[in-house]
């Protein structure tokens, strides 16, 4: 039941684009189609559960034991530099055609700040392993609903007459800012503790 | 000197990191609900940049093309583990009022694009003078956006009561929409002072 309720509350309530701004360089850059917002999408989402697998382990196993907490950065980012980095030879060997509609947003992703965010809050609000995973997938998940809904919504506005300043970033800044409204709606549904 | 001036004033306006190039968008959104915390990450960024910008200038040309990337994330990170724990030690209220922010200043794309397509190509003297624009910029930003959100949702400004008591503090300033709207409106500002022309 408790991880239903962080799978939820990471989608929704504590949506990590939305509440806690991560990953939005990706978030502008990538979503004035709607095609390539559901490959970044899903390779956010991929990525995240496993790098946040595998950060777990490393932090409790190696590093904690031996007092090393503070390389935590650097020991998470070499983790996440070669997820993506063998995920990206996997794909490209192994599922050629996915590698030609997703392999351009794998590079990409080393430098999302929601990867590295979701592992470090994870290790704040000390998780276990399972609820760890749990909460990477949810906010993966929460993170391309957002994507995807951001998209949707530029795609129609390309027939609106949007002031000429405030066309691309401008407006899409104040349209995440009424979905962030929206979303704050959620916050009395589930909690996170 | 006049190239000098001309590098470091790109990065500051004409190309600002936020306004213009919409990276950094992350910890520009998440920590700007108080000037202190702006000001400080502006200094953190400025260190880290010019710092790993330097070390990127003078290695640049040694590693493969491959493992560009995360020998320039572990540069980085590097340095932002340094600030870590310099916060940790001389300012602990601001490093837990930071939080999880400070440690992905790493994926801030503004320093990644910089190691990525300057220093990495020019000297060290070059780069530290860009560096230095675009980190400005960068704290420019943060500083703009959090004299707006802390004035409007707090009544505020590093902590000092402005507004009056009659002010109502608009709540929504400080919570995420806020900062959402505040980005947007502050983008069309400094778009309508120096248009774009490509787009």
């Amino acid at each position: 039941m408790q991880y239903i309720s962080i799978l939820i509350a990471a989608i929704f309530a504590h949506n990590i684009a939305l509440r806690y701004f991560l990953g939005w360089c990706p978030l502008v850059s990538q979503s004035k189609k709607l095609s390539s917002a559901w490959g970044m999408g899903v390779a956010v989402t991929l990525v995240m559960t496993i790098t946040s697998a595998v950060n777990w382990p490393v932090y409790h196993f190696l590093l904690v034991p031996y007092g090393l907490e503070y390389l935590q950065y650097i020991a998470f980012i070499i983790v996440i530099a070669s997820t993506v980095q063998v995920l990206e030879m996997v794909i490209e060997r192994f599922f050629p055609s996915l590698y030609t509609t997703m392999g351009v947003f794998l590079p990409l992703i080393t430098v999302n700040c929601a990867i590295l965010g979701v592992s470090l809050f994870m290790i704040l609000r000390d998780y276990t392993l399972l609820t760890g995973i749990v909460y990477a997938l949810g906010s993966g998940i929460g993170w391309s609903v957002a994507i995807v809904s951001l998209a949707s919504i530029r795609e129609k506005l390309r027939f609106s007459d949007v002031p000429k300043p405030l066309q691309g970033p401008g407006i899409t800044m104040l349209i995440a800012g009424i979905m962030a409204f929206a979303f704050l709606g959620f916050s009395g549904m589930v909690g996170i503790k | 000197m006049n190239k000098t001036k001309d590098l470091f004033m790109a990065g500051l306006w004409e190309d600002n990191p936020v306004f213009r190039q919409m990276l950094g968008l992350c910890i520009t959104l998440a920590i700007t609900n108080k000037v202190a915390n702006g000001v400080t990450m502006g200094v953190a960024v400025f260190f880290v940049l010019t710092a790993s910008s330097f070390v990127v200038s003078l290695i640049g040309d040694t590693v493969p093309r491959r493992v560009r990337i995360p020998v320039f994330m572990l540069v980085i990170a590097t340095f932002v583990t340094l600030v870590y724990i310099f916060l940790q030690a001389f300012f602990m209220p601001l490093s837990q009022a930071l939080g999880a922010y400070v440690g992905l200043i790493i994926t801030n794309c503004i320093i990644l694009g910089r190691l990525e397509s300057f220093s990495s190509e020019n000297s060290p003297w070059d780069s530290l003078v860009d560096a230095a624009g675009v980190a400005t910029g960068f704290a420019f930003a943060l500083i703009a956006m959090s004299v707006v959100r802390e004035l409007l949702g707090f009544g505020t400004l590093f902590g000092i009561q402005v507004m009056g008591p009659s002010w109502t503090p608009w709540v929504s300033m400080i919570l995420a929409p806020g900062g959402f709207l505040v980005l947007g409106l502050l983008i069309w500002v400094q778009r309508a002072i120096s248009p774009v022309e490509e787009e």
